[in-house]
Formats: C-alpha cells, structure tokens, sequence
C-alpha cells in the first residue's frame, strides 16, 4: 500500500500548490502508516525533484517524456504508477482538473475535488470539501476502495519534514488524441491563482488609465492584478485579469478590492481568500459584509495613501 | 454535424444556500434553477457552430422532472432537442456513465460540458465522460475554431492559455472565452412557442452506480463583521494587515 501524488511542474519548476499537494499527501500516508510515492510529468532537474523530499515524499517516479497538457498521456502514466496505490492525491490545478476525473474513469476510484481537509474517515475514506461556490461545505464519502483526492489550492498549507527522496527515472513515452501546439503565458507577471496577494480593482476607479496606483501598489507588495467583471467586458482589462464566478479563481492569503462593490458573482469567485479588504465611497456596498477589513472612502485618495505606508514598512 | 451539449440545473448565485434534515438534504424551496452560466457558454457556442457547418444540437440533461425548465430554456434559445436521464445526479462518476451510454447509442461529434457546476463545484464528468468514451478531453476551454473535422483550441492554463490542435469527435469542459458574455442569447417569444413542440425525450437510467455519496452538508463559519478604518488612516489598515492579519 501507498500514498501517489501527482507534482505537477512548470518549465521544471515546482510551485507552492505543489509543494501543498505534497504536505497533504505526506499526511494522508502517515494517517494510512504508510510511504508517499510521488509521479512528475515532463522535463525536470534532479535538484527540483529532491525538493519533494522536504515535504515528506520518499520516491518520485519521473516520466520525463510525457507532457502534462496531453491528458490521456498523463493518465495512463499515473494509472500505471496507481496499482499499490490506496489513495492519490492532486492540487486542483487546470491541468489536474483534466487528469484526476480521467483517472476516475478509468481505475473507476471515486474523485472528490475541492477538498479543505485530511479525511477524518480512511474506512471508508470521508473528507470535507467546498461546494455551492464556498457557500457550503460537503462531506463526502467514497464508495470505492481506493480515492482520488484534488485539494483546494491555499486550503492546507505547507508541512516541511526530513526524509530521503529515490528519484527513479521512466522512460515511458505515450500520446493521445490532441497536438499542443505551444502555450502563450504573460512573461513577467504573478499569476492570478499562484499569488499569496491579489490586488483587484473594479468600475469604481473610472477608466483603464487609473490602473497605475494598482499596478504600483501591486508589484510593492510583491501581488497579481485582477479586475472585476464589468471592467474586463468594457475592455479596461484584459479578459485573463477577470476574477469571479466566471472567470478565474481566486484563493490567496490577501484579497484588495478597489472600486468593487462585490456583486455575489464576484465574490463566488474570491471568497476563498483568507483575508479579504475593501476600499470603497458607498458604504452600502455589499463587499463590506465579505471583507476583513474595509475603508469608506475614494480610492483615489486612499490608494496613493496605502502605497506611502507601505513603502514605510518595505 | 451533432453536437451534445451537457447541462447541469443549477440554483441561480444569488439564491440562498440551506439544507433541510440536518444538514442531509439540500434546500430547494424558493430556489431559482437556471442553466449553470459555464454550460450556457457551451450552449451559445454549439449553436453558432451548427449556424455554419448545419447538423442538430441535443441538449443532455441527468436529473428529475424539475430540470425540465432549464431544459425548455435552452430549447428556447435554439437547441433540438433535449434528452433528460430520469434520475438525481449524486455523483460525477454515475452522471458521465449515463451519458455515455446515451452517446454509445447517438454518436456525437463534439460533446460540450461546462468547465464545472456552480452547485457542488464537481469539475469532473467531463473528464470522466472523455475517459469512458476514449476521447480528447480539453478542459477550461476558451477557444474553439472548426475547419472540417480538425480543430484549432486553446485551454487556460495556469498564467495564460495552451493551443491545441484536436481532430472530431472530442470533449471540452467550456468556460467564458468560446463566447463573449455578449454573445449569450436570450429566448425571445418565436423561441419559446417553438421549443414547445421540440422533442424533450425521457430516458430510464440504466444503472445507479455512484463511487462518492454525500453525508451531510454544513455552512462554513460566518466571518466576523468587517472592522472598518478611516480614510484618513490608512497607517492602521496596515498595521491591522501587518501585525493582526499577519499577511503582508
């Protein structure tokens, strides 16, 4: 018996959602009494790999040749890594979201996404999840021997511990039924849903040539920008800035929202985050009832404001 | 050109989230159902796919009687025809295995899901129906453009989007982006007489077979209320983020 993860790698680096999946499953096999066996898909450093063991990881499978986008590929590889496998573990990252449910199918082991939590249960296996966009917490059961568990993203955390890492290397080359012709990734910039901050802002700053004091008050604090709904469908920002029930997700420890009044949509989308701060004129407007921390004015004089403080304690 | 569209009937966001039965049981009195908005995407693009190549667009529904509404809806808005599973979707893994014995028997040359459901947030039988299926599944999907049986895609991935090329038949779990919020349609009155006479067929579920099962259902922990700080201090909304919050 044994606990799998799928490390899911970036032009062969891992990032934090890894680096949780990992913290999770390493607790998940401690709870089984047993040993955590890691799977990698795509090019990647032995130097990378050994990071898996700083977070409980005792063997990585490295499959070098498969591309993860290729989500048939990627499924048979882990199905072949799965056999002794009684629970395997994902970060529910886009690319996830292809692979676990694929994996479901074809081991037939229930899938639960979206969990918050190590299961409470492991006979039969019971855990929490989100559901009704955080508007509810589920518990779920699963029916099937074995479990595919996909945590939320910034929902565990990370857990370091000492340990040796094997790193065995396959040489397994599979394709499936689509051709990636290459990705397009803005260079340069914190990705929305990998950002510790997320500094959003929305109608309320009144045309695309205000975003300088977000931008500024973004990069200081090391954070993505995002924007509302409205803001992206009049073409202030681009589409790939929406956060909200729609668009992207956002779960980061800190959520600044300027200039929105948190429409539900909105804030289905956002509400994941751990802390959560409005600047807004209306004090009507419904995001103060969601934030942490909110401020009652105009963000042209708060933001230049908050920008200054900041500097003082950078 | 046959086109499956997958649509989930979902509580409209703005309802109000309860359950019933100590918490078994989600609560769907007074609750507004309408087309879950990831499907609806998914919809508005198969229709202005078969507005170009012709074919039929089918709408596919697992669900009781209730979901008939939104299944009306989208035959209002220009579908076919609708198919309902007769039985309560609990579980991804029994949802897809429904229709894909409904797709074994009706081939199809693009099957649409939504990128996920905004009730339980499921985000899975896409891929599982793609799996059962043997087919390409290209999930988060925000672009699709058909040149005979060859189509060009994209995915969002984590940072930006990922091309991809996929010969007919595939799945796709849909998202803003196939369409602009603008190109939604909305049923005018021509659309709703005739979805009356479209056919809406009725299916018995040939197995209930489920690998999850709910518990129960609880509603997260109310926040305390927003602690407000003046505008003329902003020092101490930084301080509280520093030092309280602890997150910069």
């Amino acid at each position: 018996m044994s606990v799998l993860v799928y490390t899911e790698s970036w032009d062969g680096k891992f990032r934090k959602s890894t680096f949780e999946a990992v913290s999770y499953a390493s607790e998940t096999a401690k709870l089984l009494g047993t040993d955590l066996v890691a799977v990698s898909l795509g090019e990647i450093s032995n130097d990378e790999l050994n990071k898996l063991g700083n977070y409980g990881a005792s063997k990585v499978i490295s499959a070098s040749n498969i591309i993860k986008g290729d989500g048939q590929a990627a499924t048979s590889v882990i199905a072949e890594q799965a056999n002794d496998a009684k629970v395997i573990v994902f970060s529910n990252t886009y690319t996830a979201k292809m692979i676990a449910p694929r994996l479901s199918a074809k081991l037939k082991i229930g899938a639960i996404s979206n969990v918050i939590e190590v299961a409470t249960s492991t006979t039969p296996l019971i855990v929490k999840r989100k559901a009704f966009s955080s508007k509810a917490i589920e518990i779920v059961k699963v029916n099937s021997e074995k479990a595919i568990i996909s945590i939320a993203p910034n929902s565990f955390g990370l857990i370091k511990t000492e340990g040796t890492l094997t790193i065995e290397n396959s040489d397994t080359s599979e394709k499936g039924g689509i051709t990636i012709k290459g990705q397009e990734t803005a260079s340069g910039k914190i990705s929305i849903s990998e950002a510790e901050i997320v500094v959003s802002g929305g109608r309320g700053l009144k045309g695309p040539e205000n975003w300088g004091m977000i931008e500024e008050l973004a990069d200081l604090l090391v954070a993505a920008t995002a924007c509302s709904k409205p803001v992206s469908d009049i073409g202030w920002r681009p589409h790939s800035e929406h956060v909200g029930q729609t668009g992207k997700a956002v779960a980061a420890d800190l959520y600044i929202a300027i200039g929105i009044s948190g429409a539900i949509q909105h804030l289905a989308g956002v509400n994941s985050s751990k802390v959560m701060v409005a600047i807004n004129t209306d004090p009507e407007a419904p995001f103060f009832k969601a934030a942490d921390y909110g401020i009652v004015g105009d963000a042209f004089e708060v933001v230049p404001k908050l920008i200054e403080e900041i500097k003082k304690i950078r | 050109m046959n086109i499956v569209v997958c649509i989930s009937s979902v509580p409209d966001t703005t309802a109000k989230i309860n359950f019933t039965d100590n918490g078994s049981n989600f609560d769907a009195n007074g609750v507004q159902f309408v087309i879950n908005p990831y499907d609806e995407f998914g919809l508005t693009k198969a229709m202005m796919l078969k507005e170009v190549t012709g074919g039929k667009v089918t709408v596919i529904t697992v669900g009781d009687a209730t979901v008939e509404a939104v299944m009306r809806k989208s035959l209002a808005i220009g579908a076919d025809a609708a198919v309902r599973i007769n039985m309560n979707a609990t579980d991804s893994y029994s949802t897809a295995n429904e229709i894909a014995n409904y797709l074994s028997n009706n081939p199809a040359d693009i099957i649409i899901t939504g990128r996920e459901s905004i009730d339980y947030n499921g985000g899975a039988v896409g891929g599982i129906l793609a799996e059962m299926m043997s087919l390409p599944f290209i999930n988060a999907c925000n672009g699709l453009e058909l040149s005979g049986n060859t189509a060009k895609l994209t995915r969002e991935i984590d940072g930006g989007k990922e091309n991809i090329t996929a010969e007919l038949p595939f799945v796709i779990g849909g998202q803003k982006g196939l369409v602009l919020e603008s190109e939604l349609r909305i049923p005018n009155m021509r659309g709703i007489m005739q979805a009356r006479s479209k056919p809406l067929e009725i299916i018995e579920p040939s197995s209930k077979e489920g690998l999850t099962s709910s518990v129960s259902f609880e509603k997260p922990v109310e926040k305390e209320a927003c602690k407000l700080v003046d505008a003329d201090n902003v020092a101490e909304l930084v301080n509280l983020l520093q030092n309280e919050a602890k997150v910069i």
